[in-house]
């Protein structure tokens, strides 16, 4: 019988970590986006991945010539699209992950009561927090793949370990999607959304990407350092550079550490909003 | 009588038609510029942060390099010398772009507000020019503040350099316009925007010899220059900034460019305005 | 003064000859003539899509027509738009108030758009406030208005410029009957003033309630013309007996109660009798050994005058 398969799910559950917060089935979530997504909106994606590839053919081939070959690490001489190449795959995953983490979501949790239509059945706030960050990352992964499609058999990848950029992009889509839907489930207005867009391009233009921190002072690099695109550009550049070190963990511990807070954050919130 | 009644001498006797055909643009700009003035703020910081951004990212910081790999400068000049006009053009066009767009949009589709304007004497090409003249007023505020901060650091030398800020205008006004009109034209406008920014507005923005001379790229991408009101812009700023040669043919050429675009754009912003309010 | 108790011929602001406007092959308005006056309260009744909204916006001229000639305030709204509109108060169907701006600020831009001075509607905008109820509102944005409110505050809008006509486009469409109460009051108080009104509607209760003269218009057509009273009178009895048998047997007992009264409808849920003594027909219905299952004696309406008419249903 059809009720009694509900409540089996609830009853399966019972006791259970998560009670109440995790049905398992934040796929849902994703198969809504998904239906919704067909209705027309593919141009979207694709727009989102054309993007990156402008302007690494903008700065890549006519401020490359101007600037010549850029040093990444002692003796190590790389051309400028090389040097500019993963930071745009990385910016490109922050931007496709916080736009749908942030002004997709204010509109469903603002004005469309989305959520509070999905909370009232057995979803729970985190099926919904996974699986709209779940759809963010399907997002991100169709821009790595497509971003490196064309960058790679070009050369401006180094090595077969270049490919492994595009599962980082999706970690760093991960981290900012959590982080940007926690934001988004605190802010009230539209012009507290606005500054989501106040902050990314200054993130892109001073994290690193279009050339080496080390022409600014001290105190400037360590306050970039502390900033979660600099650390995305540094994961997917020593990928694709084929340049791997140890540091490269640490970087990911940062992406770790953004996951953990956002997703536990952004549940707990959720739950506030909806299921007092 | 209550006194909640109403004094009535009639709008007969109240109202001043041949006035209205006369100043309706500037009662529509007056309205719209005090609509933006509710976020002067955000509106006054943007104006300054965005091509601030640009400015100490682009040209000071890859100058930097660009400077010690390029002894003889890009153009002969440094290169944030080299940058400036084309910073200023590309910030005024954009932020004109902007605001000629949205509230055609808001106006037409989200909040319909044309035509509770247009319920009034005033015409829809008067709500057109309006839209357009607040939206100059804004660009006009921060290419003035562009300006000085691009003079401030040196990227400017002269008064003859002041010449930038009416030229830079007179291209945004043209693109604006014509972008309005195309706003007014378009009925599945749910994308439109975000897809005018990504298609449009950056492929310009990167593809008009903004950062480096148009000439140094291939042929099929200079096309995307030649088109761009960016780029003739752009041309004309750094011959007035620092001589950069330009021919009096390329500089005809640039003028009658820009013109034929503003006549073309008022055309059609004035037919879809008032074919749209009179659907 | 309203216009029933001038004897001289009174001034015609709108008239209307074979006005028709067609969107490819939908005709919207089917060759309609009418006659407004002034100080006059006229209304068109009738359902979505009658053509009542396209008709509104031709007088106002923001639409232009198909053929037929029309005057307002004796000039061709295709020749002198702005010339008319000066004097026009618009309440469109939906509320295009500017939800950035506060309910005052709203006020004084569309008053600029008239051209009129900022003194003048700086007073104005007082008389408004008070006369839409809204004075603790001025400093409120609009988005953070009620349905009612926003309303008002379109109608006051309206009236900033002191209009010949004052057009309300289903004044009251979406509000609850709290609000449409406030809402009639005000609306009454400028018919008192000598304003003339023009209102569409689909609700009989509105049109009974705030106008003067009808137009019962049904795709694109007027279908009659009068006052409420003279409409009901000509198109219907004085009373209507409404029974219900169940779904099932209305339409069983409907011969037998066909030749009991002037005239029945057999609607999905009920049986109309039309009659001028209702009480004696329902005494009639019961010794003739039918037993509804509830009845009701009311006066006639214009929903009845709208059945007659079309044979359907104002409000569907």
């Amino acid at each position: 019988m059809r009720e009694s398969s509900a409540v089996a799910i609830a009853e399966k559950l019972k006791g259970r970590f998560g009670e109440g917060t995790y049905s398992r089935r934040a796929r849902v979530i994703l198969e809504h986006r998904r239906i919704a997504f067909r209705q027309g909106h593919w141009i979207v994606v694709l727009s989102g991945f054309v993007e990156p590839v402008l302007y690494l053919l903008s700065f890549g081939y006519g401020v490359g010539k101007l600037v010549g070959k850029i040093q990444v690490t002692p003796g190590h001489w790389v051309t400028y699209a090389q040097f500019i190449a993963p930071a745009l795959l990385a910016t490109s995953a922050m931007n496709g992950a916080i736009y749908d983490s942030t002004w997709n979501i204010f509109f469903r949790l603002k004005y469309d009561g989305t959520y509070k239509a999905m909370l009232a059945t057995s979803l729970g706030p985190l099926d919904v927090a996974l699986g709209e960050i779940g759809w963010a990352l399907l997002r991100g992964l169709i821009y790595a793949v497509g971003f490196t499609a064309i960058v790679f058999p070009l050369g401006i990848m180094k090595g077969w370990y270049g490919l492994l950029a595009i599962p980082a992009a999706v970690v760093i889509a991960f981290g900012f999607a959590s982080i940007g839907m926690l934001y988004t489930t605190f802010a009230k207005s539209i012009a507290q959304m606005d500054w989501v867009n106040v902050i990314m391009l200054p993130l892109f233009l001073f994290s690193g990407s279009l050339y080496p921190l080390s022409i600014y002072p001290q105190w400037l690099r360590v306050i970039i350092e502390a900033l979660p695109l600099w650390h995305g550009i540094q994961i997917v550049r020593s990928l694709s550079l084929g340049i791997i070190q140890w540091s490269l963990l640490w970087h990911f511990a940062y992406f770790v550490a953004m996951i953990a807070i956002g997703l536990t954050l952004t549940t707990r919130r959720l739950r506030v909003l909806f299921m007092r | 009588m209550s006194a909640n009644d109403l004094s009535r001498k009639g709008s007969l006797t109240l109202i001043d038609v041949p006035k209205i055909l006369r100043w309706g643009s500037i009662y529509i700009a007056q309205a719209r510029i005090r609509s933006m003035l509710k976020w002067k703020w955000s509106i006054i910081g943007e104006s300054f942060a965005t091509p601030m951004f640009y400015l100490l990212s682009i040209g000071i910081g890859i100058g930097k390099f660009v400077n010690s790999h390029q002894a003889a400068g890009v153009d002969g000049v440094k290169y944030l010398t080299f940058l400036a006009p084309a910073l200023l053009a590309a910030a005024c066009i954009q932020g004109a772009v902007g605001d000629a767009t949205f509230p055609v949009l808001e106006g037409f589709k989200w909040q319909k507000g044309f035509f509770a304007m247009n319920a009034t004497p005033i015409s829809g090409k008067q709500i057109a020019n309006g839209v357009l003249l607040a939206a100059m007023s804004r660009a006009a505020f921060g290419c003035v503040i562009y300006y000085a901060a691009l003079y401030t650091f040196g990227a400017l030398h002269g008064l003859h350099t002041l010449w930038l800020i009416p030229v830079t205008l007179f291209a945004a006004t043209s693109f604006a316009v014509l972008m309005m009109g195309v706003c007014a034209a378009i009925k599945n406008d749910d994308l439109f925007l975000n897809m005018v920014q990504r298609f449009l507005i950056v492929p310009l923005f990167l593809f008009s010899g903004t950062f480096y001379s148009l000439a140094s790229m291939p042929k099929f991408l200079q096309i995307i220059g030649w088109a761009s009101p960016l780029w003739h812009a752009t041309e004309v700023g750094r011959w007035i900034s620092y001589g950069h040669h330009v021919s009096a043919t390329a500089l005809v050429i640039h003028f009658s460019y820009m013109t034929i675009m503003a006549i073309i754009g008022f055309t059609f912003a004035h037919h879809h305005f008032t074919k749209r309010l009179a659907k | 003064m309203s216009a029933a108790d001038s004897q001289a011929t009174p001034e015609a602001l709108i008239l209307a000859k074979g006005l028709r406007k067609e969107y490819g092959d939908f005709t919207a308005v089917d060759g309609i003539d009418f006659r407004v006056n002034r100080s006059e309260s006229f209304g068109f009744l009738g359902p979505n899509g009658a053509g009542k909204s396209t008709t509104m916006r031709i007088i106002a001229a923001t639409l232009t027509r198909t053929s037929g000639e029309i005057t307002i305030l004796g000039k061709d709204p295709e020749i002198s738009g702005p010339e008319i509109r000066a004097h026009l108060g618009v309440v469109p169907q939906q509320d295009n108030l500017d939800n950035a701006l506060t309910v005052e600020d709203n006020l004084y831009v569309y008053g600029r758009y008239f051209g009129l001075s900022k003194k003048f509607i700086r007073n104005k905008i007082e008389e408004l406030l008070a006369f839409a109820q809204l004075e603790e509102k001025r400093s409120v944005k609009v988005e953070a208005l009620s349905g009612g409110m926003k309303r008002r505050l379109t109608i006051a809008r309206a009236l900033v410029s002191e209009p010949e006509i004052l057009m309300l486009d289903e004044p009251t469409t979406g509000l609850d009957p709290q609000a449409r109460h406030i809402l009639w009051d005000r609306l009454f108080r400028l018919k008192e003033q000598g304003v003339t009104l023009l209102i569409t509607t689909h609700y009989m209760d509105e049109a009974e309630q705030l106008c003067d003269r009808l137009m019962v218009m049904d795709k694109g057509k007027i279908m009659a013309e009068d006052s409420p009273a003279g409409l009901i009178k000509k198109y219907s009895t004085k009373e209507v007996l409404e029974v219900r048998f169940g779904a099932d047997r209305n339409a069983q007992y409907a011969d037998q109660l066909r030749g009991m009264c002037e005239r029945i409808e057999v609607l999905p849920d009920r049986v109309l009798m039309y009659s001028h003594d209702c009480e004696a027909l329902l005494h009639e219905v019961v010794s003739k050994g039918m037993h509804p299952t509830t009845s009701l004696v009311r006066r006639s309406s214009l929903e009845d005058v709208f059945l007659r008419l079309t044979g359907r249903s104002l409000v569907e």
